[in-house]
């Protein structure tokens, strides 16, 4: 049968062809594609491998910032809660120096009202005591007279005091 | 989903309709002629063989036929002229005269009549008696349509070739799908067979063979085109290129896996090499059979549904047959692709094991 003995010429055109093909597209063709192909699938894992270390430094640069501020927070806080301790204690300080001020003001003031009266006492007790001299050497002098001009110069002596 | 069910029901209605139709009364005219009995096995072979010139439709002196050059290698050199100077005669009629040499085409093979002789005569066997077959170099409609596929893949390849010089970045259209090609036959053929250390070797080789078989596959399907791949003396050749691979880079190992079975006592070793031995040649034998027998088949399987009209003298055969051809034909798109990747696949799946480095066991 015709169909399957192999025909000489036509194998010896197949084999030729097929040579030249392999050849022509070997130097021409594949080479050039594969090699082309290998180049780009390089450069893509490259860029991959670059794109995950830009990612990882990226996260590292982004945990960084966030530890920056949480500690510029933290700063922050310990500062506020400085300011708000330094004014209480300013604010307890200047009160209780103003109380202790109120209050030596307060005691001197009645140390001076004591004094004041003491010296009032004091001038009215020697003014009593003028007086009594006094009174008591009208009376020396009107006792020669008699008893009861004596007795009416008391009086009016008396009177004259509460006048004073 | 309901037009499709009226269309299918209105085709199945036409091919009842049209076979009611006789075939002869639609051709009563030419009956009155001496009717030719329609014989489908010449048909089917005339289609599937090959021929040195390439015939497209008509016949006889009506015929379109692209004629093609008959190169003969006779005991006096080389003789040359047009497959058109037979004038399609292929019952070996015509006799052709060159260089005092007289040819004639019986059934595609070129007589050289012995000298003297007129006219080609027949012994007993049905085999011409008077003359002999010089070695046959014609480019054959098979080899011309190798010349078509050969075209095409360097168009094709050269293309891709030229993006890729330019530049490093993936190519667009065609381009990009025929890279995508060679990426598969690259990342799914050679490297899992062969491995990545020695694969690049042996990619022009099954690169050109996947492209080859796949492309003139293809072109075989249209009408009118030669059964190239289908064709034992083409599947032959490609088969024989990939036993001297094997032979060729086939490593220390590899023989001694053949020759001395490493690991097994020795009456088995003595029992296992002439299996091995013939096993070696199995492969790529299988290999020619395969590609040859599939594309053959599909060829085989669409002409006689389609002769099938012929056969029943009906119209309405069509109806069925010509739907049936239809959806083998979409099949053997498929074949052509599988037939080309087994092929591939096989061929570096066995220089894969000839090349393999063995961890000593």
């Amino acid at each position: 049968m015709d169909l399957i003995k192999p025909d000489f010429g036509l194998f010896v055109w197949q084999t030729v062809v097929t040579l030249i093909l392999i050849f022509l597209l070997a130097k021409f063709a594949w080479r050039p594609i594969l090699d082309s192909i290998k180049k780009r699938e390089d450069s893509i894992n490259d860029a991959l491998d670059a794109a995950e270390k830009a990612r990882l430094e990226m996260q590292n640069l982004k945990a960084n910032n966030e530890k920056l501020l949480k500690e510029a927070r933290e700063e922050r806080d310990k500062m506020l809660k400085e300011a708000r301790a330094i004014k209480e204690r300013m604010i307890n300080e200047a009160s209780t120096e103003a109380e202790l001020k109120a209050s030596k003001m307060i005691s001197a003031a009645q140390e001076a009202i004591a004094q004041e009266k003491q010296a009032a006492l004091n001038e009215i007790k020697q003014q009593v005591a003028e007086l009594s001299i006094e009174i008591a050497e009208k009376v020396v002098k009107k006792e020669l007279n008699s008893q009861e001009n004596h007795m009416q110069l008391v009086d009016n002596m008396l009177a004259d005091v509460k006048l004073n | 989903m309901m037009t499709t069910f009226k269309s299918f029901k209105f085709l199945i209605a036409l091919a009842i309709t049209l076979t009611a139709i006789p075939f002869n009364s639609l051709a009563k005219e030419s009956n009155s002629e001496a009717e030719e009995q329609f014989n489908p096995t010449d048909m089917i072979m005339h289609h599937i063989g090959d021929a040195h010139g390439w015939h497209f439709l008509g016949s006889g002196d009506n015929s379109y036929t692209l004629p093609l050059p008959v190169i003969l290698y006779t005991e006096d050199g080389v003789v040359s002229f047009m497959s058109s100077e037979f004038h399609h005669d292929i019952e070996g009629e015509v006799v052709v005269e060159k260089d005092g040499k007289r040819f004639v085409n019986y059934h595609e093979t070129i007589y050289q009549l012995n000298a003297s002789e007129e006219k080609l005569s027949f012994g007993e066997d049905h085999y011409p008696n008077n003359a002999t077959a010089p070695t046959d170099l014609s480019v054959t409609k098979n080899v011309a349509a190798m010349f078509l596929t050969v075209i095409v893949m360097l168009i094709f390849f050269f293309s891709l070739a030229r993006h890729h010089k330019k530049s490093d970045k993936a190519p667009k259209g065609l381009n990009n799908a025929l890279e995508a090609l060679v990426l598969f036959v690259r990342d799914d053929i050679a490297i899992p067979n062969i491995g990545k250390k020695k694969y690049m070797k042996f990619m022009p080789f099954l690169l050109t063979v996947f492209f080859f078989i796949w492309i003139t596959n293809l072109l075989g399907l249209l009408p009118g085109a030669a059964n190239v791949t289908g064709n034992i003396s083409v599947t032959v050749a490609l088969g024989l290129f990939t036993l001297i691979l094997i032979l060729i880079n086939g490593n220390k190992d590899y023989w001694a896996h053949i020759f001395w079975m490493p690991g097994v006592p020795v009456p088995v070793k003595i029992l296992l090499a002439p299996i091995e031995l013939i096993g070696l040649f199995i492969k790529p034998i299988a290999l020619m059979i395969r590609l040859f027998a599939n594309i053959t088949a599909g060829h085989i399987i669409i002409l006689s549904l389609l002769g099938l009209i012929f056969i029943l003298e009906n119209v309405g055969v069509a109806g069925i047959s010509v739907p049936f051809a239809l959806f083998i034909m979409v099949l053997e798109l498929l074949v052509a692709f599988l037939q080309a990747f087994i092929f591939t696949m096989l061929s570096a799946l066995f220089i894969g094991v000839a090349v393999e480095e063995h961890e000593h066991h």
